[in-house]
């Protein structure tokens, strides 16, 4: 008598664990001969271009797709070469990458990680693409950086500012040219104090994710290391749109600075409420209440319009320097575009001939040898002065803007002016500092 | 005390944006039986009909200026509205400083065009089909409305602000008691709400008291036997249609200097005032009004520290909470009648 212990139960159990095997995505199986993943054969390298099209952000990710295709347009010899001609290694030279053409493809973020992980995906497993690189959140870009680990393939961070990218989230793989929320606050912080004075009491208002909780933590601390007390710190939901019940209460509060960590529409929407509420014109304390908004960004301060005034806050680039690469860089653009570029669009230019660069001084695609290239790497005349890619965690170390919002703007783009440069030296921390504990970088993943 | 205060005032001019939505999805629904998913974007419109005035008012004649240099080292360029140039710079700028409360003149042929074109165009097509339909369809021509705006004025939010008269805000606390700075306001949002409480009475007044309106009541009530009296009470449905449509696009018209417009803004209130609608009772006009400003104060008091250290993350599922309750103990809504949506 024969006994089976096939049951419904366990046809279903196992169908799933086979199908579930089957249908593992191949990027992460090692089925391939090449000695990493997407490894270029033909005449051509394929770079993967992942940027919020559509959503709120649509209008930083339009920018950020100008800057990539300028790039590559330099890379492959067109245009004026921008900051290729200005940049302190000279391995390029409008031959592409390793006499490899470059061409391109684009994928949508949407500004959701499920999203920019599905169009990464798909760019690494359809299009061929030997980088990642794009973005303009931070949520997006730990999830995107965590997938191109897993896929072998490197990741070129984009805008992305919270502290965990390169902190607790770092990985081997990825790496950020655009600065994070400690840097803001540590290159802030003195201005505040020369401004403002020791003495002040702030309110927080902030953004109830990853980014607005690091960049909180750092300004509250770097405000709290001169003699600031804070208040309080209100979490507001990244759904809000109308921040009058959570700017209301500030005034009586007993607080004389509100603090708005808030980025995009929040930050547009929270400022425009806060002047709307007359706080600029109050005196508390004895003191005028200020408004300090910690991250700018010149497209976003756009849709706030005259409320900007007056106000601080930081940013990593901004077209009015007057170094060489960043002149070389407006030109280039705004010959090209008819106007200037955004800080999304340099920091994005910037991590193309980066990684160009580190492939072409490394002799490989390999995403190991381009780490290794890139690891420690100090270069020039991209714009920020002298930079540090630091190889404990893969943050970019240079001079950090503080801007205030132009009280009298010749033009629609000269909203920003910047009242100091703050040095490297200032806000560079130790690898592992407190605000950045947790995870390790790990070891670098050819995949294939 | 003062607290409360403040939160109720803040509740007031939220409130009057939800009112003024679920105001005209009653109407559509309680007339044309439809559930119109785009009235969100019919109030985003209308914020985008201040937005296109202020750049009508602001087109100008371009000189350029020798003795500045733009960006890239060419010679600069003057902008001057052609506005100032035919009404003299003063009056000029006025009426450019004027272009929200100006807008309303702009929107209203300008919705009442969008109402008629959507109401004929597509909706009338789907009467007959289940309200799945309904809600499939008008929830694809929001995203078809906002995907077009964005292609036009970008995902950014543009800012359009109040007349100068108006800007700031005002300390309320000093006028009833309190110390300075404990309850201010601001002007806008203060002219809003009164804006709101205007076309509110205006519409109830428009259904009260005219025969046009006794039609619609009827017609509300019992098509068929109104049809049967030999009245087009199609015709007069789409004339409600359009009706609806201004109110949401006057209500987005007046909601530009509060916050920048930006093609989303629609759908974030869009949720919302569908939850006002239900909670005030389908079909009851003076339900979506009273559950608006309920909604719009319960939520400005959920956003209170002091109710967020009791109940941490209260402010955003407070409207929900509220409508699940309210549902539960009142299925018809707040003043909802018997027998709609029932059958």
């Amino acid at each position: 008598m024969s006994t089976s212990n096939l049951t419904r139960r366990g046809l279903i159990k196992n169908s799933a664990i086979a199908g579930a095997g089957f249908a593992a995505p191949t990027i992460f199986t090692a089925s391939s001969a090449a000695a990493y993943t997407n490894e270029p054969t033909g005449g051509s390298v394929t770079l993967g271009f992942n940027v919020p099209q559509s959503g709120p952000y649509a209008d930083e990710g339009a920018d950020e797709l100008r800057a990539y295709e300028l790039a590559v347009e330099h890379l492959n010899g067109g245009g004026d070469g921008g900051m290729m001609n200005t940049f302190s290694s000279k391995e390029l030279t409008g031959n592409g990458i390793l006499g490899k053409k470059v061409e391109f493809v684009t994928g949508d973020t949407q500004t959701k990680s499920d999203a920019a992980r599905a169009s990464a995906k798909s760019m690494i497993e359809k299009d061929g693409a030997v980088m990642i690189t794009g973005g303009s959140s931070s949520g997006v870009a730990i999830a995107v950086q965590g997938l191109c680990q897993e896929a072998g393939v490197i990741f070129m961070a984009g805008l992305t500012h919270s502290n965990d990218t390169t902190g607790k989230d770092k990985k081997a793989n990825g790496f950020r040219h655009f600065f994070n929320g400690y840097m803001s606050a540590a290159a802030l912080a003195p201005v505040l104090q020369s401004l403002y004075g020791s003495d002040r009491n702030a309110y927080h208002l902030t953004a109830d994710y990853t980014w607005g909780w690091t960049q909180e933590e750092s300004i509250a601390a770097a405000t709290e290391a001169m003699g600031w007390n804070t208040v309080n710190k209100v979490r507001t939901p990244l759904a809000s749109t109308d921040f009058s019940s959570y700017i209301a209460p500030v005034l009586n509060s007993g607080a004389d600075v509100l603090v708005l960590n808030h980025y995009g529409g929040n930050m547009v929407n929270s400022l425009t409420n806060a002047v709307q509420f007359g706080l600029r014109d109050k005196i508390v304390n004895g003191k005028n209440f200020e408004i300090v908004v910690p991250l700018y960004s010149r497209l976003m301060a756009k849709g706030a319009g005259a409320n900007v005034k007056g106000i601080h806050g930081s940013t990593n680039w901004h077209w009015s320097l007057t170094d060489e690469g960043s002149k070389a860089f407006v030109k280039s653009f705004g010959t090209k575009y008819g106007f200037p570029p955004s800080q999304a669009a340099h920091t994005v230019y910037c991590q193309t001939m980066l990684y160009a660069d580190a492939a072409q001084r490394a002799g490989t695609f390999n995403p190991c040898g381009i780490v290794e290239a890139l690891e420690g790497y100090e270069f020039d005349g991209l714009g920020n002065g002298k930079t540090l890619y630091r190889a404990d965690d893969h943050q970019c170390f240079k001079d950090v803007l503080v801007v205030r919002g132009k009280e009298n703007p010749t033009s629609e783009f000269d909203l920003l002016e910047v009242v100091e440069v703050t040095p490297t030296s200032q806000v560079i921390y130790e690898a592992d500092h407190p605000m950045f504990a947790g995870g390790a970088l790990g070891a670098c993943n050819p995949g294939a | 005390m003062d607290q409360i205060l403040l939160q109720i005032l803040n509740g007031l001019d939220k409130g009057s944006a939800y009112a003024l939505i679920a105001l005209g999805l009653t109407l559509i629904f309680g007339t044309l039986g439809v559930v119109n998913f785009a009235h969100g974007a019919l109030f985003m419109i209308g914020a985008f009909c201040a937005v296109t005035l202020q750049r009508i008012l602001n087109i100008s004649t371009i000189t350029e200026d020798p003795t500045k240099t733009d960006f890239l080292g060419n010679p600069a360029t003057i902008k001057t509205p052609i506005v100032e140039t035919w009404f003299g710079p003063e009056v000029g700028a006025s009426i450019i400083d004027w272009s929200v409360p100006l807008a309303i003149f702009f929107a209203i042929p300008i919705m009442a065009a969008v109402g008629i074109i959507m109401e004929r165009g597509l909706i009338k097509h789907f009467y007959k089909r289940p309200h799945a339909d309904q809600i499939l369809v008008t929830f694809g021509l929001a995203i078809v409305l906002q995907e077009v705006i964005k292609a036009i004025y970008g995902a950014n939010p543009i800012p359009t602000p109040a007349p100068e008269a108006f800007r700031g805000s005002f300390d309320f606390g000093t006028y009833i008691g309190f110390e300075a700075n404990a309850i201010i306001y601001p002007y806008w949002r203060m002219v809003y709400f009164a804006f709101s409480a205007i076309i509110i009475a205006a519409v109830f007044a428009f259904l009260q008291f005219t025969t046009f309106g006794m039609v619609v009541r009827a017609g509300m009530a019992d098509r068929e036997t109104v049809g049967l009296l030999g009245i087009n009470i199609d015709k007069r449905f789409t004339i409600m249609f359009a009706i609806a449509a201004c109110v949401a696009g006057l209500a987005g018209v007046m909601y530009a200097p509060i916050n920048s417009p930006n093609y989303h803004m629609g759908m974030d209130f869009l949720v919302l005032s569908f939850v006002v609608v239900v909670v005030g009772g389908m079909g009851s006009l003076p339900g979506a009004v009273l559950a608006g400003f309920m909604l719009g104060i319960l939520e400005a008091f959920a956003s209170m520290n002091q109710v967020k250290a009791i109940f941490p993350g209260i402010d955003q599922i407070i409207i929900y909470l509220v409508a699940i309750i309210i549902i539960l103990t009142r299925p018809r809504g707040l003043m909802g009648r018997r027998g709609v949506m029932e059958e």
